[in-house]
């Protein structure tokens, strides 16, 4: 079967800084697959490289079974890519910018005209379309950028880090518009650092850390991974935190970890109870506790439990 | 934002060949043009006939004994000293894109890749040709009487673009190396200025040093305004003309291969 995205031992580094050391996946057409890691993990590196922007030093990738390097303009037919950092032309207006990437997708001069004018419609950028994109905000260049992504109706599309710095109504409204591009049958490469987000959107989740992707599966596959429920412990300032992890782990065999805080430990529980059985240690030994809580499992705590469990310092 | 299904079943057609694509860039350029009329009146306008007029004033009595006599020498260089300095915006222009991430679109687009930097430095040419027009009107008003008359004025100022063209080249490489757009007009003033005062633009070399007139005549800037001076005043010849377009030529031959490449192999980070 052939993948839309299809990545085998893809490698690149920058000044003898290996980047990405190995990055494996699979993604099937129509799926929405989020790359979520924490910053300089290798998310944009491995997107650059499937996106044709990098050669990779070692290791293959196809998109719909084009090889990245070797059938470039291939692939280039085939994807859009919408960046971090908006990727538009600032001295020119929406429009402007829209109808020179439409010219350049191979759409006519008429057919430009049209699609400009739907696309600043449908994306809400109706009245602003004809304003340089210098003065638009955060969210309206966001929303710009992925019209000029969508324009060309592209089988994958590649968002990197879509919603990074944009105000939460603006989040929202990128989501849904997200939605609706997979609905419609394009296959998304979403990277995040927003459990959140690839919670909230993804089919499925790739983890990347230290240029490897160590985790893949649904978000709920992930979630249970680390245990299902994380126990937060805030502590007095007097009590030894590193005590008490010892203690979690001797009395219930519990992973626990602290924050650089020095005050806070977060240990992963299968379930509720052995939340309570805990507590009650602490009770016993009359640990001062300032408050503690059990919640769903943070972006922290899935990578604290993965680099864990596959035998790595963690690095906080 | 609520209907991007909108009514849009149309898939793109054939990638666009290479002179489409150029198309598309030159449009972008007079966009930019259009968008900023302001620092287009300034950089084409205001500033060459201030430039016209403090050369004039300022030298002619003192190196030629009149303004009106002087201007005679000094308007071929003019047109140079104020049309050279306009093409480092080639390589701010190719800077800017890079640094504000338009390059990475460009970069997974399927058309003709250096159709992105061959378009913007074609259509730039449009602002030189406004500048030429208002340092010609200028001069006539303030008494330049060109011997070789019109047709002599034509290719005068056909060269002066051509000259341009080469120069782009240099500044576009210049562009395509920085990391920040200030560093490209800074580092190109370096480069410009220098050249263009240590040549004939303003002053007769033959009252120099011999070895300093031999320096100064090597200059690109002087040969290029010694044919535009020749061109003006009907007396250019074969020689002038070959040195000319050959140093034309040259910077063409040297920077666009190097400015394609690197920017066609540029690594993104």
């Amino acid at each position: 079967m052939t993948y839309a995205i299809e990545a085998k031992g893809l490698r690149k580094s920058f000044r003898g800084h290996e980047a990405v050391r190995g990055v494996d996946l699979a993604i099937r057409q129509g799926e929405l697959f989020a790359l979520l890691g924490p910053n300089g993990a290798g998310k944009t590196t491995t997107l650059h490289m499937l996106t044709t922007l990098l050669r990779p030093d070692g290791g293959t990738a196809y998109i719909c079974g084009s090889d990245v390097v070797a059938e470039a303009a291939d692939v280039r037919r085939r994807i859009s890519v919408t960046g971090q950092y908006a990727a538009l032309d600032e001295s020119l207006t929406g429009r402007q910018n829209l109808r020179l990437f439409a010219g350049l997708h191979g759409f006519s001069h008429k057919e430009a005209v049209v699609l400009a004018s739907e696309l600043l419609e449908s994306f809400g950028l109706g009245d602003a379309g004809d304003r340089t994109v210098g003065t638009y905000s955060g969210g309206m260049r966001r929303r710009l950028d992925l019209a000029a992504g969508i324009l060309s109706q592209p089988e994958v599309m590649f968002l990197d880090e879509p919603t990074t710095g944009l105000d939460p109504q603006s989040r929202r409204e990128l989501w849904e518009a997200i939605r609706l591009l997979v609905k419609k049958g394009t296959t998304v490469l979403l990277t995040t650092q927003y459990l959140e987000e690839a919670d909230q959107l993804a089919d499925r989740i790739g983890f990347i850390a230290d240029g490897r992707v160590i985790a893949t599966g649904t978000p709920e596959q992930l979630k249970a991974s680390t245990g299902g429920k994380t126990l937060t412990i805030r502590l007095s300032a007097a009590t030894d935190p590193y005590e008490i992890c010892r203690l979690f782990a001797d009395e219930h065999g519990l992973s626990a970890h602290t924050d650089e805080d020095g005050v806070t430990v977060k240990a992963a529980v299968r379930e509720a109870s052995l939340a309570h059985a805990a507590i009650g240690t602490l009770m016993e030994h009359q640990t001062a506790i300032k408050d503690f809580a059990l919640s769903d499992p943070s972006l922290d705590d899935v990578f604290f439990a993965l680099t864990a469990t596959t035998g790595k310092e963690a690095t906080r | 934002m609520s209907s991007i299904q909108a009514s849009r079943a149309r898939k793109p057609g054939q990638s666009p060949g290479g002179l489409t694509a150029t198309g598309l860039f030159m449009r972008r350029t007079l966009h930019h043009m259009r968008n900023n009329i302001f620092g287009l009146a300034v950089e084409a306008v205001l500033s060459p006939i201030i430039m016209l007029l403090i050369f004039t004033f300022l030298f002619g009595g003192a190196i030629a004994g009149s303004a009106r006599e002087y201007i005679q020498y000094l308007l071929p260089g003019i047109l140079v000293l104020t049309v050279v300095p306009m093409t480092v915006y080639s390589g701010t222009t190719i800077c800017t894109d890079i640094a504000k991430g338009v390059y990475h679109r460009f970069r997974t687009l399927p058309f003709w890749q250096p159709a992105a930097i061959f378009g913007s430095i074609i259509a730039d040419s449009l602002r030189y040709a406004v500048a030429l027009l208002v340092v010609l009107t200028m001069g006539f008003g303030l008494g330049f009487r060109p011997d070789g008359g019109l047709e002599g004025t034509m290719a005068a100022a056909l060269y002066v673009l051509l000259f341009a063209f080469g120069t782009s080249w240099v500044f576009a490489l210049i562009g395509n190396a920085a990391k920040r757009p200030e560093t490209v007009s800074g580092t190109s003033m370096m480069i410009v200025y220098p050249l263009l005062f240590a040549s004939n633009v303003l002053v007769d070399t033959s009252t120099m040093p011999r070895w300093l007139q031999v320096a100064i005549d090597l200059n690109p800037i002087s040969i290029a305004v010694t044919l535009i001076r020749g061109l003006l005043h009907g007396t250019a010849n074969a020689a002038q003309l070959a040195a000319g377009i050959g140093v034309v030529l040259l910077l063409i031959a040297i920077f666009a291969p190097l400015t394609i490449n690197v920017y066609l192999r540029r690594q993104i980070r």
